[in-house]
């Protein structure tokens, strides 16, 4: 199993992130450099969800703010290592609808479950395999810290 | 021009994040990526050879579907193409799958 290091900070911040969007889904891109096991992510970026026609139940990202969040990832040496958004009041568990519109294969899917406004559980699944053909999502093991991670060798 | 690799792509293209190619236009350039990645080919484009769905292609800040050339937009030394799978998802319809919660906090 593949395991995704996040940092309290950041951990706190996306589940912040759900209760303040509550009702509607929150969403954002993970950041952070690829570790023997897993990802290992230093920051959370939020995003707008355009979804703005069924934000309670969706969420999407404008691609050209993925471009803008990658080129911010790159400048600080870093990669998109996944993507968090909320399931108001829904479990923290990947829906057909995440699955279908999943196509950053070796990334994690963080899902936090929003619960009456408040932030219970939350999970993260890997998109694996190869192709949009052979992909699928693993749980992740996830690792909260509570001291910063800082990057290896610094 | 700079091409940008995405995360999943970049085993594709010898772990790299951007390749720089010498290229009139947006199509010539992907035809030059892919010759040189050629396993990059299938990610990138549908069996019918267009560009998959999913797959955002910024020039600099332009939505490549949205220009008035669409891929024949010509492009220079100075530019950036980003390749951008999209991202979006939503609750209903929960998966029929153990609920089984992941986390583990070192709290």
């Amino acid at each position: 199993m593949s395991v995704l290091r996040v940092t309290r900070a950041v951990y706190d911040a996306i589940r912040a992130h759900g209760e303040e969007t509550y009702p509607h889904e929150c969403c954002g891109a993970l950041l952070g450099q690829s570790s023997g096991d897993g990802w290992r992510v230093e920051a959370a970026v939020r995003a707008g969800n355009t979804r703005t026609d069924s934000a309670h139940n969706r969420y999407r990202i404008a691609p050209a703010e993925l471009v803008r969040i990658e080129r911010g990832a790159r400048q600080q040496g870093l990669e998109i290592a996944g993507f968090y958004h909320s399931h108001p009041d829904h479990p923290a568990q990947w829906s057909p609808t995440d699955f279908a519109e999943a196509h950053w294969i070796g990334c994690s899917y963080v899902i936090t479950e929003v619960a009456k406004g408040k932030a219970a559980v939350t999970n993260s699944f890997r998109l694996a395999g190869e192709t949009e053909e052979t992909k699928r999502f693993e749980p992740d093991t996830m690792v909260v810290e509570e001291e910063s991670i800082g990057r290896p060798g610094a | 021009m700079t091409i940008t690799i995405p995360t999943p792509l970049r085993v594709y293209a010898d772990g790299r994040n951007a390749v720089e190619i010498e290229a009139a236009n947006v199509a010539s350039a992907l035809d030059k990526l892919t010759a040189s990645y050629p396993d990059l080919r299938k990610h990138l484009f549908n069996g019918d050879g267009k560009v998959r769905a999913f797959v955002n292609l910024y020039l600099n800040d332009e939505d490549v579907r949205y220009l008035p050339a669409r891929e024949a937009s010509p492009v220079n030394a100075e530019d950036t193409l980003s390749i951008i799978p999209s991202i979006a998802g939503g609750s209903p319809g929960l998966a029929v799958q153990a609920i089984a919660p992941s986390a583990q906090s070192l709290r």
